[in-house]
């Protein structure tokens, strides 16, 4: 797998999510309120809403358009909803965040 | 035949593996040892007793002088290895002893993190890794000073507890929000902060540590934030890394530790390392347990057992302050494979999170009550299967295997004399004999004859029972309308506990009032977070994560992900600058829609969000603050011209609409408040379905409120008639203080008046003028702190990260 550096886990807010831009589109780094750190696409299943944007909860996220809430650790739609995103790999090296691009290269392709 | 053993470092880790050694291998090695550190073995755990005077440093001796000779070994007090020759086997000590070896042990142990702030090395400045630095402490306690400790983890929380015990009066300063974060979930954390602060230790999270600052010695540390705290010892306790240098001169292979085997073999065949020196599958180690399974296999591998392997184990948690009970274990992130069971008690002060995956136990936080975390310890070890005991698993061991718990069992069991409402000190029989002998059905109604659940609520649910005992079926309870799925409780309830019980943090709330779920959810921390700012405008940091995307990036988020700016136009006027100004940002940032809202005033749409703080600083520099069009507060107050223009106007309606807009802005509020001011009966401004609406008329101004023109129409109600511009400004402003402090979070104006009714909102505002002022002059200290435009402040550079993304990666690849 090729692992790009994107950052360190303080870059991140605790409950709150970053970007990262890429060829394919936006990927959102989340943090949990326990450090647990995921990626997924910013990209809603539902009308395409930011999710990098929304209120994090648990391991979960709820769109900021229309109040969706996303695993972060599978991408689905939880609820009633049905949906998902993709989950990008992620790895924490100490402070450091890699997210996992062949990944994305491979959807590209 | 006899090899030649040298270990370097006599800590806790070396010494237990020399125990096994000579268990399994007695003669096959003559030892001999360097430590660094003046004396023998001790066990560096008890060290905060020490500090605190609870022992003294001879009860926590492992070894003493004897067992030394009496298994043969050499030990060199206070000589420190400086370097390892691998070609000839031999280390070489500071005081130039060279010693042979066949097989050697490193066992350097960790060195403290020093923060490199400016005075880092000032005196009185002091690490919390051995006796010396206890010793240190100890006499600088002597002077009863000020003492700062920085560091909220295990080891900080222990020292600022032994320093305090010693006299000092002791400051604690934690970058994180909450403290000993890597062990403790927030909730947790709070607790533990406030037993903390209770033993008179003060805690400062969110602590950036700037420089520590004085003449000859320490005398202040600065915070980034300005704050400046005297201290005369300044003790740094922010974390631990492998001391592996030594190693990696003798060309050993260090990563963060010393890179050894599953045998705890470095890539040096002869050469073992262990302890926190070593890395072991990638993993680093700093608590007792695993580094006495390391001593455990390098002892059986030294003796010739070649299959043992070190496997990597979780190791509870435990603070060592006598009087705070903590346990932490495991992996306690939530997950969507995961389930929680949560037990708080608020009057006990005790919370027991476990988390489980496919019915076993995967991670544990206990506060307050830790007996059973060795029980939850040996379930997670043997992965039991903890479904059949699932529903009492929480109780803890002592529960298991009796009859499944009936919560009525419990409360009919109560002696009539048990105290049910502590605020009031109404006993059982109090309630029950008052429901029988006057015929009470209603919760209400046992609340006004005895009292009981009248004060703080929090026994509301035992008097409930109480009445379902008494009366059975025909107690009937009010359905309330939980706020979310975390709680039980309505938004009322929740208003009311905060303000009884003094809540000033969303985690104090979650803990207090019981919350299920650890972090809440998307539609519980908003309201809390308004709730808080509301009812604590001093004391509450507002926090951002908890609020929707709107309101955190102080824009207005559009289907496509792009963001909108209202600036605001008070009242609705504006000028030849300000236009030109809103047309150079259009042009400048090729704004794709630009357009006049309802409110009077130019939306313009499009914006791309790392955009946005530049566009704030150009219409800032015209003069502009943010119209809080995203926000749950003041949005606009519309206005008509009035008599200074109008042939029909009666009062100068644009002047009053921008003092109130002016006086107002910055205000939160349960839902979003538009106002507007109309200067006479033909209402052009159509303040008559507005949340707020004024109609001036000749002999003043008439004010209206609970509109609405959305979702639902509605005309609105007429609170009053005043003579005065003074009066009619301070009656709103009485208005919006009673909703915001009454209001639920989402409900608007017209949705609250109607539950609390008309009659009564007129009774308090128009009737009872200590209230209204005592409602005016709460909205006035409030806006204090809200009055701060929020676009300037992140023009300044306030929360960048919400506007850059974290990286941009892989644009390179895509070119080829």
């Amino acid at each position: 797998m090729n692992w790009i550096a994107v950052g360190t886990l303080s870059d991140v807010p605790r409950r709150g999510a970053r970007c990262v831009a890429t060829p394919q589109g936006k990927i959102a780094v989340f943090r949990t309120a326990e450090d647990q750190v995921f990626a997924i696409e910013d990209h809603c299943p539902h009308k395409g809403g930011p999710l990098s944007q929304g209120i994090v909860h648990g391991a979960a996220v709820t769109c900021p358009l229309h109040n969706w809430v996303i695993s972060l650790e599978t991408g689905k739609a939880l609820g009633a909803d049905e949906g998902a995103v993709r989950t990008i790999p992620v790895r924490i090296e100490g402070e450091r965040l890699f997210i996992a691009l062949e990944a994305l290269a491979s959807r590209a392709a | 035949m006899t090899e030649k053993l040298v270990i370097i470092g006599n800590g806790m880790a070396p010494g237990r593996m020399l125990e096994h050694l000579f268990e399994q291998a007695p003669g096959l090695y003559q030892v001999t040892i360097f430590n660094a550190e003046p004396r023998v073995n001790y066990d560096r755990i008890m060290l905060s007793p020490v500090l605190s005077g609870e022992k003294a440093f001879e009860e926590i001796i492992i070894h003493g002088d004897g067992w030394y000779i009496a298994n043969g070994i050499t030990l060199y007090k206070g000589h420190k290895i400086v370097a390892i020759d691998r070609a000839a086997k031999t280390v070489i000590s500071d005081h130039g002893v060279t010693e042979p070896y066949d097989k050697l042990v490193i066992a350097t142990g960790s060195v403290p993190f020093i923060i490199p702030v400016p005075g880092h090395d000032l005196p009185g400045v002091l690490t919390y890794r051995d006796l010396d630095d206890v010793q240190a402490m100890l006499l600088a306690a002597q002077s009863r000073a000020k003492a700062v400790v920085i560091g909220g983890g295990l080891l900080g929380l222990e020292a600022a507890a032994g320093l305090n015990s010693q006299g000092m009066d002791v400051t604690v300063l934690h970058v994180m929000p909450t403290l000993m974060e890597r062990q403790l979930d927030p909730a947790a954390g709070y607790l533990l902060q406030r037993a903390v602060e209770q033993r008179g230790i003060k805690v400062i999270t969110k602590a950036n540590t700037q420089a520590i600052t004085g003449k000859s010695k320490v005398e202040q540390v600065e915070l980034a934030d300005g704050t400046i705290i005297p201290a005369t010892l300044v003790v740094m306790a922010v974390g631990i890394r492998p001391n592996a240098t030594l190693a990696k001169d003798a060309g050993i292979a260090v990563n963060r530790g010393i890179v050894v085997d599953a045998g705890m073999r470095s890539n040096d065949p002869d050469i073992y390392a262990l302890g926190e020196c070593a890395e072991v599958n990638g993993q680093v180690y700093g608590l007792v347990a695993p580094l006495y399974e390391m001593a455990r296999v390098a002892a059986s591998q030294l003796a010739g057992n070649e299959a043992a392997a070190f496997v990597h184990m979780d190791t509870p948690t435990k603070l060592k302050v006598t009087g705070i009970e903590l346990f932490s274990l495991g992996d306690f992130a939530e997950g969507e494979d995961r389930q929680e069971i949560v037990l708080r008690d608020a009057a006990a002060g005790v919370y027991k999170r476990l988390v489980l995956r496919d019915d076993r136990i995967i991670g544990t936080v206990l506060y307050g009550e830790t007996a059973d975390g060795a029980w939850f310890n040996d379930l997670k070890k043997k992965q039991t299967d903890i479904s059949e005991m699932r529903d009492t698993l929480i109780f803890g061991q002592s529960y298991q295997g009796g009859a499944s718990l009936d919560p009525m069992a419990a409360v009919a069991a109560l002696p009539d004399d048990a105290e049910i409402c502590g605020c009031n000190g109404v006993c059982k029989g109090k309630i029950t004999g008052a429901i029988t002998a006057k015929g009470l059905t209603s919760l209400d109604d046992v609340r006004a004859h005895t009292k009981a659940s009248a004060s703080c609520g929090s026994c509301t649910g035992l008097v409930e029972k109480l009445m379902v005992l008494t009366i059975g079926d025909k107690y009937n309870p009010a359905a309330v309308q939980p706020m979310c799925g975390c709680t039980t409780l309505g938004h009322d309830e929740v208003r009311r506990l905060i303000k009884a019980k003094d809540l000033k943090t969303i985690p104090a709330v979650m803990q207090e009032l019981e919350w299920t779920t650890s972090c809440g959810c998307a539609k519980c921390r908003p309201a809390l977070n308004y709730y808080l700012v509301c009812d604590w405008p001093d004391e509450y940091a507002d926090d951002y994560q908890s609020r929707f995307i709107n309101e955190r990036v102080h824009a207005n988020i559009q289907k496509d992900g792009t963001y909108s700016v209202v600036p605001r136009m008070w009242g609705g006027v504006t000028n030849a600058a300000e236009l030109r100004a809103i047309a150079d940002v259009v042009d400048k940032f090729e704004i794709p829609m630009v357009k006049v809202t309802g409110g009077q005033r130019i939306d313009m749409l499009g914006i791309r969000k790392e955009d946005l703080p530049a566009v704030w600083a150009d219409l800032g520099q015209a003069g502009f603050v943010s119209g809080h069009a995203y926000a749950k507060g003041l949005r606009t107050v519309k206005t008509c011209v009035g008599s200074d223009w109008c042939r029909f106007g009666t009062q100068d309606s644009t002047g009053f609409g921008v003092r109130i807009e002016k006086f107002m802005w910055g205000s939160w509020t349960p839902a979003k408040v538009k106002m507007a001011v109309s200067g006479c009966p033909r209402n052009c401004a159509e303040a008559t379905c507005k949340d707020v609406g004024v109609i001036c008329v000749d002999s003043g101004y008439e004010i209206h409120f609970a509109g609405a023109a959305g979702l639902d129409i509605k005309g609105t109600e007429v609170l009053g008639l005043v003579k005065t511009e003074d009066d009619a400004l301070e009656h709103i402003v009485a208005l919006t203080q009673m909703y915001r402090e009454q209001g639920r979070y989402l409900e608007r104006i017209y949705k609250w008046a109607k539950r609390i009714g008309i009659a009564e909102i007129k009774r308090q505002i128009m009737d009872d003028g200590e209230k209204r002022k005592a409602y005016f002059d709460r909205f006035v200290f409030s806006q204090k702190f809200a009055q701060v435009d929020p676009w300037s402040e992140r023009v300044s550079g306030k929360d960048k990260h919400e506007f850059r993304p974290m990286a941009s990666v892989g644009f390179a690849q895509a070119a080829e």
